[in-house]
C-alpha cells in the first residue's frame, strides 16, 4: 500500500510546481538564451506530465475497485471560520478522470513540440491547467471543488487568447464569461448549502437530505454551471468558437477533459445531493439532450470548417452523456462515464488529426483538402479509425458508450432512446461525408502535392490513442469494473431518496412483478 | 480628571500621540533642512519609518486589554487595533510608492509625507471614534489633509480640478454628516455612541433618529465612495497624482468603512432593520455603477476608481447582514482589497516610458512579453480584485456572500454574483491587453519601491494559506464589537 503518502496532493500539485520552475527559470535566464529556455521549458513540462501520469497509474493500481467510498483521503483543516478544509479523495467515478487527465497532458505537450511563440508561458499555462483540473476531480470539499473548477478558466483563457487563431479574443472572452456566469450561480447555491448544513465536506453533504423545494433551486443553480460546461443545448455556443480558435493542444484539453467537468459535476453534486429535483427535471434534461444530439448533428453537417464540425460533434456526444446520467439506471450511468472517457480519447485524437493537417497547410477549410489518402496513407488510416470511432462503429470505444447509454435510456423511456438513435445516424452522415471530402478523391489542390505523412511524434500520439480506442471497444470491463461499486451506490442512494413517489411505486410494483 | 486618569487615557492614545508629535517634528525638520529636494527625501524616509514604528506600536498594544478614554469618547478595542495596524501599514506603503514618482514629476516637497501622516492620524481617530464629536474630528482631520493631497500637483489643471471637486463634494458630505449628527444628538440627548445605542433601542421607530441616521450614513457613504455618492471617485483618481490615488484607494477607504461599520453596529445596532434598507440599496447601486461604469474606461486609474465603487458595493453586501459574521467579512474583504489595490497601483506606477508616465490601459499592451514578472503580478492582482478563485480576493467575496446568505439576503447575493460576472469582464480586458496584444513599447525599469510592492502583493494574492492567517486576525478583531 501507499500508506500515508499524500499521492493525490502529489498528483495535483506537481504540475503547478513544474510551472513555477519554468517561470523561475525564465526569470533567471537572460533573454538572449530564448532557444535554450524554450527547450528546457518543453523538457520540464514533458517530464513533469509523464511523471504525474506514472503516479496516476500507481494510484490506479492501488485503487480498490470493490469499495464504493472515497479512497486515498487526505484531510487538513484550512479555514475553520468558513468551514473550508483541504480534503482530497477519489472514488470509482473520479479516479479514471484523474488518469485520463494525466494521460492526455503529455500528449498535449508533445503535440505542441514545434511551438515557437512564448513557449515558457505556454508550458506553464498547461501545467497550471493540469493542476486545476486534477484538483477538480480530487476535491472532497465543496469550496475547494469550486476553487479548482473556476480557477481552470484562467489558464484556458490565456491559452485560447494568446496562442489561438484569428478571432481568438472574442472566443476567449465568450468562453470565460459564459462559464463564469454559470459558475457564480453555483457558488451562491453552495453558500446556501453551507448555511443549511454547516459544513462544506462533500462526504457529509452527500448524506444530507435537503428539503424538496430547496433542492429545486439548488439543482437549477448547479445546472446553470454544469450545463454550460458540458455544454448542453442551448448554451453550447461558446464551444465551437473556443474550439476553432484554440491551438490544437488547447482543443484537446478542452474536448478531452474540460467538457467532462460538467458531467462529473452532475454525478458528484446534482444527482446524489438533489435526487428529488433530479428526478423532477430528468424529462427536461432528456429533451435538451435529444435536441443537442439531433440539432447539433445537423449543424455539424453544414460546417465548412472541420474543427467546428468536430466541436459540434462533441456537443452531440455530450448529449449522450447527460442522457445516460439522468436515466439513473446502472447501464445509463455506467455508459455515460464510459462515453465521457471514450470521448476524451476519440475527440482528443480527432483534434490531433486536424492539428496534423493544420500544421502542414494552415487551414481548416474542408474544401481546401481532398485526396489526402494519396499523399498521407498512414494519416488517412488513422484519421479513418477515429472518424469511425466517433460515429460509434462497433469495435471502437465510441460504440460501447453509445449503446450503453441508449439501452439505459430505453429502460426508462423508449422514445428517448429512439431520439438518441437518430443522432447516431446523423453522426455517421456528417462524419463520413467530411472524411470523404478530406481524404478521398483525387487531389485537385496543387498545394497538397507536397504533403508529408505522419512524423514520429504524431505517430506516437495518435498510435497510443488508437490503441486505447480499439482496446476499450473490445474490452470495456476494465473501466466498468472500476466504476461499478461507486455507481451502484450512487443509484441506490438516488432511489432511496424518492419517498414522494412511494405510493405510486407501491401500486405500480405488484403489477410489474405480475407481468413478469 | 486627575493626573493619573489622564495618564491612563493618554496611554491608550500612544500611537496617535506618536503620530501627532511626529508630524509636527517632521514639519519642523523640513522647514530647517536646507534644500528642498534634500528635505523632501529626508522627511519621506522619516515619515515612512514613523508609520512603520507606529504600526509596530499598535501591534504591541493589541496585546493589552484596550479600553475607553476621555469619558468614552475614544475607544480602543480589538476592532480598532486591527484597523489601525492596517491603516498605518497602508500609509507606509503609500509613501514608499510615492517617493520616486514625486521626484520624477518635480513634485518632491516635504509637505507630502507630513500630510499623509496627518491624514493617517485622522483615520486613526476615526476607527477609534466612540462619540459623534470624535467621529467628526477624525473625519475632518483626514479629509482636510486629503483635499490638499488631491491638489498636490497644483500646476496641473486636472489635479486642481480633482482637488476642487473633491473638496466641494467633501464639504457637502461633511455638512450632511453634521446635520445628521445634530439630529441624532437632538433626539437621543447625547453624542456618545453608548447613549445613542440606548436611545435607539428604546425608540427604534423614532423618526428623528432615523432621519439623523440617514444623513450620517450619507455623509460616510461619500467617504467610501458608495453609490449614489460616488461621482467624485473616477475624476479624483484620474486627476490626482498616481501615488495620491493609490493612497486614496487604500487607507482612507478602510478607515471610513470601519467607521461606518462601527456606527451602524454600535450606536445604531438596535435599528438594524432601518439601516439595512439603506445599505442594501447602496450595495446594489454601487455594484451596478461600478461594474457598468468601468466597462468603457480607457484610463487605468479611472478603471480602478470604478472598480473601487463596485468593490465597496460587495463590502456593503456583507455589512447589510448586520451580524458579527458580516462585520468580519467587511474587515476581511477590506484587508484583501487594500492589499490588491496597493499592488495594482504599484504596477500602475511602474508604467513609465522615456516620455513620462502613461496611464491608458492600452499602454500595458504586450506586457507579458516585455516585462513578464510585472505581467504575472498584474494578472494575479486583477483576478484577485475581481474575486476569481485561486486568488485570495475570492475568499473575500465568499465570506461576504456567506454573511449575507446567513442573514437571509439571498436575492442580494444573487444580484451580487451577477454583477461580479459583469465586473470580471473589465478585469479580463486588462488581462487581455497584457497577454493577447502585441507590445507597443517597453517601459523603463520600475521604481524599486513599486517593483517590490507589486511583487509582494501579487505573491500574497496567490498564496492561499495567507487567507487562514488573515481570517484568524479578523475574527479576533471583530470580537470587539457588534453582535
Amino acid at each position: 500500500m501507499l500508506g500515508q503518502l499524500p499521492i493525490l496532493s502529489a498528483i495535483t500539485f506537481l504540475p503547478a510546481l513544474g510551472a513555477v520552475a519554468i517561470l523561475l527559470l525564465r526569470a533567471l535566464m537572460r533573454s538572449e538564451e530564448g532557444a535554450v529556455l524554450d527547450r528546457n521549458a518543453k523538457g520540464i513540462a514533458l517530464f513533469v506530465t509523464l511523471f504525474v501520469f506514472a503516479l496516476s497509474l500507481v494510484m490506479l493500481v492501488e485503487f480498490d475497485a470493490g469499495q464504493a467510498g472515497f479512497q486515498f483521503v487526505e484531510s487538513l483543516p484550512w479555514l475553520p471560520a468558513l468551514g473550508i478544509s483541504y480534503k482530497m479523495g477519489v472514488d470509482g467515478i473520479s479516479v479514471l478522470f484523474v488518469v485520463l487527465t494525466a494521460f492526455l497532458l503529455p500528449i498535449c505537450i508533445l503535440s505542441s513540440w514545434k511551438l515557437e511563440k512564448r513557449v515558457a508561458d505556454y508550458m506553464a499555462a498547461f501545467l497550471l491547467l493540469e493542476t486545476l483540473v486534477i484538483g477538480v476531480f480530487c476535491a472532497l470539499d465543496m469550496f475547494l471543488f469550486y476553487i479548482f473548477f473556476e480557477g481552470s478558466l484562467i489558464p484556458m483563457f490565456l491559452i485560447i487568447g494568446v496562442w489561438g487563431g484569428q478571432n481568438r479574443i472574442y472566443a476567449a472572452f465568450k468562453f470565460f464569461l459564459y462559464t463564469f456566469l454559470g459558475s457564480v450561480l453555483m457558488l451562491a447555491a453552495m453558500i446556501v448549502m453551507f448555511t443549511q448544513v454547516g459544513t462544506t465536506d462533500i462526504e457529509v453533504l452527500l448524506a444530507h437530505p435537503f428539503a424538496r423545494d430547496l433542492q429545486t433551486w439548488l439543482w437549477l443553480a448547479f445546472f446553470a454551471s454544469f450545463a454550460v460546461k458540458m455544454p448542453m443545448w442551448p448554451v453550447h455556443t461558446w464551444l465551437p468558437d473556443a474550439h476553432v480558435q484554440a491551438p490544437t493542444a488547447g482543443s484537446v484539453i478542452l474536448a478531452g477533459i474540460l467538457l467532462k467537468l460538467g458531467g462529473y459535476g452532475f454525478l458528484r453534486f446534482s444527482i446524489p445531493m438533489f435526487p428529488n429535483a433530479s428526478e423532477f427535471f430528468a424529462p427536461m434534461v432528456f429533451v435538451l439532450s435529444i435536441i443537442a444530439i439531433v440539432v447539433t448533428s445537423l449543424i455539424a453537417f453544414r460546417q465548412t470548417d472541420i474543427k467546428k464540425l468536430i466541436a459540434y460533434s462533441s456537443v452531440a456526444h455530450m448529449g449522450f452523456v447527460t442522457l445516460g446520467i439522468f436515466t439513473m439506471t446502472e447501464l445509463g450511468v455506467q455508459g455515460a462515464i464510459f462515453q465521457m472517457l471514450s470521448h476524451g480519447v476519440i475527440s482528443a485524437a480527432l483534434f490531433l488529426c486536424i492539428g496534423v493537417i493544420y500544421d502542414r497547410f494552415h487551414t481548416r477549410e474542408i474544401s481546401f483538402y481532398g485526396g489526402l489518402v494519396h499523399k498521407m496513407p498512414v494519416y488517412a488510416a488513422v484519421f479513418g479509425l477515429f472518424a469511425m470511432a466517433n460515429v460509434g462503429l462497433p469495435g471502437t470505444s465510441g460504440f460501447i458508450g453509445e449503446i450503453m447509454t441508449m439501452t439505459g435510456a430505453f429502460q426508462v423511456d423508449p422514445r428517448v432512446a429512439a431520439g438518441a438513435a437518430l443522432g447516431v445516424i446523423f453522426s455517421a452522415v456528417y462524419m463520413l461525408v467530411a472524411y470523404k471530402k478530406v481524404v478521398f478523391g483525387v487531389i485537385t489542390n496543387p498545394k497538397l502535392e507536397t504533403a508529408t505523412d505522419l512524423n514520429a511524434r504524431e505517430w506516437i500520439n495518435l498510435g497510443v490513442l488508437a490503441v486505447l480506442a480499439v482496446y476499450f471497444g473490445f474490452f470495456s470491463t476494465p473501466i466498468t469494473d472500476t466504476t461499478r461499486a461507486s455507481v451502484d451506490q450512487l443509484i441506490q442512494q438516488y432511489q432511496s431518496a424518492q419517498p414522494v413517489e412511494a405510493p405510486v411505486a407501491a401500486t405500480a410494483a405488484p403489477a410489474e412483478t405480475a407481468a413478469h | 480628571m486627575t493626573v493619573s486618569t489622564l495618564l491612563a487615557d493618554l496611554q491608550l492614545l500612544t500611537p496617535e500621540l506618536v503620530l501627532a508629535v511626529g508630524a509636527m517634528a517632521l514639519l519642523l525638520i523640513g522647514v530647517y533642512t536646507k534644500g528642498e529636494a534634500k528635505a523632501a527625501q529626508r522627511i519621506m524616509t522619516l515619515a515612512t519609518a514613523l508609520l512603520v514604528v507606529t504600526a509596530g506600536l499598535s501591534v504591541w498594544m493589541a496585546q493589552g486589554p484596550g479600553g475607553t478614554a476621555f469619558h468614552g469618547a475614544f475607544v480602543l478595542d480589538s476592532f480598532a487595533m486591527y484597523a489601525k495596524t492596517v491603516v498605518y501599514l497602508a500609509g507606509a506603503v503609500a509613501l514608499v510608492l510615492a517617493g520616486q514618482y514625486l521626484r520624477a514629476e518635480q513634485l518632491a516637497r516635504f509637505e507630502y509625507p507630513v500630510l499623509v501622516t496627518l491624514a493617517v492620524l485622522g483615520m486613526s481617530f476615526m476607527v477609534s471614534a466612540n462619540d459623534l464629536i470624535t467621529l467628526y474630528l477624525g473625519l475632518e482631520l483626514q479629509s482636510l489633509a486629503l483635499y490638499v493631497l488631491a491638489a498636490f500637483n497644483r500646476d496641473s489643471l486636472r489635479a486642481s480640478e480633482a482637488g476642487l471637486k473633491y473638496f466641494v463634494l467633501g464639504a457637502l458630505s461633511s455638512g450632511l454628516l453634521l446635520y445628521g449628527a445634530s439630529l441624532v444628538y437632538g433626539f437621543s440627548g447625547s453624542t456618545s455612541f453608548d447613549a445613542i445605542a440606548v436611545a435607539a433601542a428604546e425608540g427604534s421607530q423614532n423618526l428623528g433618529l432615523v432621519f439623523g441616521l440617514v444623513f450620517v450614513v450619507a455623509g460616510l457613504a461619500f467617504k467610501i465612495s458608495a453609490a449614489p455618492f460616488h461621482m467624485w471617485t473616477p475624476d479624483v483618481y484620474e486627476g490626482a497624482p498616481t501615488p495620491v490615488a493609490a493612497f486614496f484607494a487604500t487607507a482612507p477607504k478602510l478607515a471610513a468603512m470601519v467607521l461606518l461599520a462601527r456606527v451602524l453596529m454600535e450606536p445604531f445596532g438596535p435599528m438594524t432593520e432601518q439601516w439595512q434598507q439603506i445599505t442594501m440599496v447602496m450595495a446594489v447601486l454601487s455594484m451596478a455603477f461600478g461594474s457598468f461604469g468601468a466597462l468603457m474606461q480607457s484610463n487605468i486609474k479611472r478603471l480602478m476608481g470604478y472598480s473601487s465603487i463596485g468593490n465597496m458595493g460587495y463590502v456593503l453586501v456583507g455589512l447589510s447582514a448586520g451580524t458579527a459574521l458580516g462585520l468580519w467579512s467587511v474587515l476581511f474583504y477590506m484587508t484583501l482589497y487594500v492589499i490588491g489595490v496597493a499592488g495594482a497601483f504599484a504596477v500602475i506606477l511602474s508604467m513609465r516610458r522615456s516620455e513620462g508616465m502613461v496611464e491608458r490601459i492600452e499602454d500595458l499592451a504586450g506586457l507579458s512579453q516585455t516585462r513578464p514578472a510585472l505581467a504575472w503580478s498584474m494578472t494575479a492582482l486583477m483576478f484577485s480584485i475581481g474575486g476569481m478563485p485561486f486568488m485570495i480576493g475570492f475568499f473575500g467575496k465568499l465570506f461576504v456572500f456567506y454573511a449575507a446568505v446567513q442573514a437571509g439576503l439571498i436575492w442580494l447575493v444573487i444580484l451580487a454574483v451577477i454583477f461580479s460576472t459583469i465586473s470580471i469582464a473589465y478585469y479580463l480586458r486588462v488581462i487581455k491587453v497584457i497577454w493577447f496584444d502585441e507590445p507597443s513599447g517597453d517601459f523603463l525599469p520600475a521604481p524599486t519601491g513599486a517593483a517590490i510592492i507589486s511583487r509582494i502583493a501579487a505573491l500574497i494574492a496567490v498564496s492561499m494559506p495567507v487567507v487562514g492567517i488573515i481570517i484568524a486576525l479578523v475574527v479576533n478583531a471583530g470580537a470587539g464589537i457588534g453582535g
